[in-house]
């Protein structure tokens, strides 16, 4: 499955072209059709959230190496200010904290991620589901969706979380019950929409069953948004993540986890980087997916994408 | 009124007819309560490789027809036989096989590719369903007039006459024994509104097919048709061959409609 959006050869005018090759520099050079993820990057924001994110993706992927103590040994004086030894300072108990920050990066990445393809998977497909087949099926998904939707978010996965105990794999369990639903809601209006339209019509008689109909036809034209969605919400689960965190619902100690470190600088609110630091990296990262987010939906926006076609018939 | 012509009035049409519907009715249920008729007690015949013309002003029932033929409406009331098959309504469930031969080409071109598909993908689909395989894509394109790099194209980069004619493509591509045209024009300009009518007619009598088409421009079925068919509110009024419905209409309403055919003579007259 790709998540571009459709290309054609640029058999079109060479004004046209060149406006988007000057629009585009990335792919100069590039058989555009052939480059799978060329439009996210063209507004300012999408390049600096791609730049934001990649370097979050290093930090992780190479975390060990990067940490310049063990995060969780207790080797250096209480509560130091940052500078000295300690360029990010040290915790309540004597922690590094760029060290802590670092690591935390290796548990709340992937598992953000996770937990967002995991939701759109299934929310989609109970979307899709229901949105193509409707009557009971539908009402019977939607009105489980609409019961979740019932309650805020936050409060919810506290419930939930609360209930199974804390830990990491509870936590995400916890994110995906509560965020399915909106992937259902969009997955289903989409899909709704696309099996009366013609060209679905047109497949049904050509003796489509109806899955066939649905993979073949129908989420080509809904994958999308939904991938739009899942950018956009790994922000949220990662807040959503750390908010448990904060509650000690989440990732155990002495695991370093950003929103359990701002939970404790709380209670030491004269050591401003305890809780500083951490929030500064959840800003950050949740800043660069809804920026990546936010210029995808432009780019993958079917009415742009139309206009982008009609330029060059 | 309901009139059935018998076959003799189409020295093209075989004794038995591919397509029969037999005192065919469908209804719909209005927002406020009640029905509307939409269709009531149409009965009709169409032979092998003959085309006929469907006509009648908007709202008087042709898609509602149109669409019942193809099983994507209930009927109300009588049986549409294709083939001695009985046309079902299609619901969820993959259409039957020995239905698949009845074919349609849609009315807006705009909205029948799907628009995330190559042209290549979506004939390979049809052409899966021909056993005969008359076609290949290639021949196909060519066939629709069509350059051969359409097949690597998506749908947003043809004008809608190009859309159309890929239209045509898949429906053909099917192998269809009865094609049905639901106003397959009525988004085309004047001058290819004919091009395009005609050429649905020829590829569709050259692969032996049968072909339903339905316009409300009556100069183009004049041009393509055998048979028509005149349609008002939802009854069939009056059916003859071409010439017949031309030079002799019987009913009122096929005078009116003929009358409302605007001519160009120059005398700045609004017709109707």
């Amino acid at each position: 499955m790709s998540i571009g959006t459709p290309k054609q050869p640029p058999t079109n005018t060479t004004s046209a072209s060149a406006e988007v090759a000057d629009r585009n520099p990335v792919d100069r050079g590039v058989k555009r059709w052939q480059f799978r993820f060329p439009k996210a990057l063209r507004t300012p924001l999408g390049f600096i959230g791609a730049i934001i994110l990649s370097i979050w993706l290093i930090v992780a992927l190479f975390a060990p190496l990067l940490a310049p103590f063990n995060p969780l040994a207790q080797d250096f004086p209480r509560l130091s200010a940052p500078g000295g030894g300690n360029l990010l300072g040290t915790d309540t108990l004597g922690r590094d904290v760029l060290s802590r920050l670092i690591v935390a990066a290796r548990t709340t990445l992937p598992a953000a991620v996770f937990v967002v393809i995991c939701s759109a998977v299934l929310g989609s497909v109970l979307g899709a589901i229901a949105g193509y087949f409707g009557r009971a099926v539908d009402e019977i998904i939607m009105r489980i969706a609409d019961l979740v939707f019932a309650f805020p978010t936050i409060i919810l996965a506290m419930v939930i979380a609360a209930a199974l105990g804390p830990g990491l794999k509870n936590a995400i369990i916890a994110i995906l019950l509560v965020s399915w639903p909106s992937y259902a809601r969009v997955t289903r209006s989409l899909v709704m929409s696309a099996r009366n339209s013609e060209y679905v019509v047109a497949g049904r008689l050509l003796g489509f069953s109806a899955g066939k109909s649905l993979i073949r036809e129908i989420s080509p034209n809904v994958l999308s948004p939904v991938v739009v969605l899942a950018t956009l919400d790994v922000g949220s689960a990662i807040l959503t993540m750390a908010g448990l965190s904060f509650l000690s619902l989440g990732v155990v100690p002495p695991t370093p986890d950003w929103g359990a470190m701002i939970s404790e600088g709380v209670s030491q609110f004269a050591a401003w980087w305890i809780a500083f630091f951490p929030g500064l990296c959840i800003l950050t990262i949740v800043m660069a997916f809804n920026f990546i987010g936010d210029s995808l939906r432009d780019s993958l926006d079917p009415h742009t994408a139309q206009e982008v076609g009609e330029t060059t018939s | 009124m309901t009139t059935t012509t018998t076959t003799e009035d189409t020295p093209r049409a075989s004794k038995v007819p591919l397509l029969e519907l037999d005192n065919v009715s469908c209804e719909y249920k209005l927002n406020g309560g009640g029905r509307f008729r939409a269709v009531s007690n149409v009965s009709l015949q169409l032979g092998r490789s003959e085309v006929l013309g469907l006509v009648g002003e908007s709202g008087c029932g042709k898609s509602t027809l149109a669409k019942l033929i193809c099983g994507l409406e209930k009927t109300a009331g009588g049986t549409i036989t294709f083939e001695s098959h009985p046309v079902k309504p299609l619901g969820l469930g993959r259409r039957p096989k020995n239905l698949l031969g009845v074919q349609m080409v849609f009315q807006n071109p705009y909205a029948s590719l799907n628009p995330r598909r190559r042209i290549r993908d979506q004939l390979t689909d049809a052409l899966a369903l021909d056993p005969e395989h008359n076609w290949t894509v290639e021949s196909l394109l060519e066939a629709v007039d069509l350059p051969l790099d359409a097949a690597q194209r998506f749908s947003h980069s043809f004008s809608g006459g190009q859309r159309q004619r890929i239209a045509i493509a898949r429906a053909l591509a099917a192998g269809p024994k009865v094609l049905v045209g639901d106003e397959p024009i009525a988004s085309l300009d004047a001058f290819l509104q004919a091009r395009i009518a005609r050429m649905m007619r020829d590829l569709a009598i050259d692969s032996g097919a049968s072909m339903i088409f339905i316009s409300h421009d009556l100069s183009v079925v004049r041009d393509i048709a055998d048979r028509v068919a005149v349609m008002e509110a939802g009854n069939i009024v009056e059916v003859g061959s071409t010439d017949q419905i031309w030079n002799d209409p019987q009913h009122p309403y096929t005078k009116k409609l003929l009358a409302a055919i605007p001519k160009v003579d120059g005398k700045g007259i609004i017709p109707g």
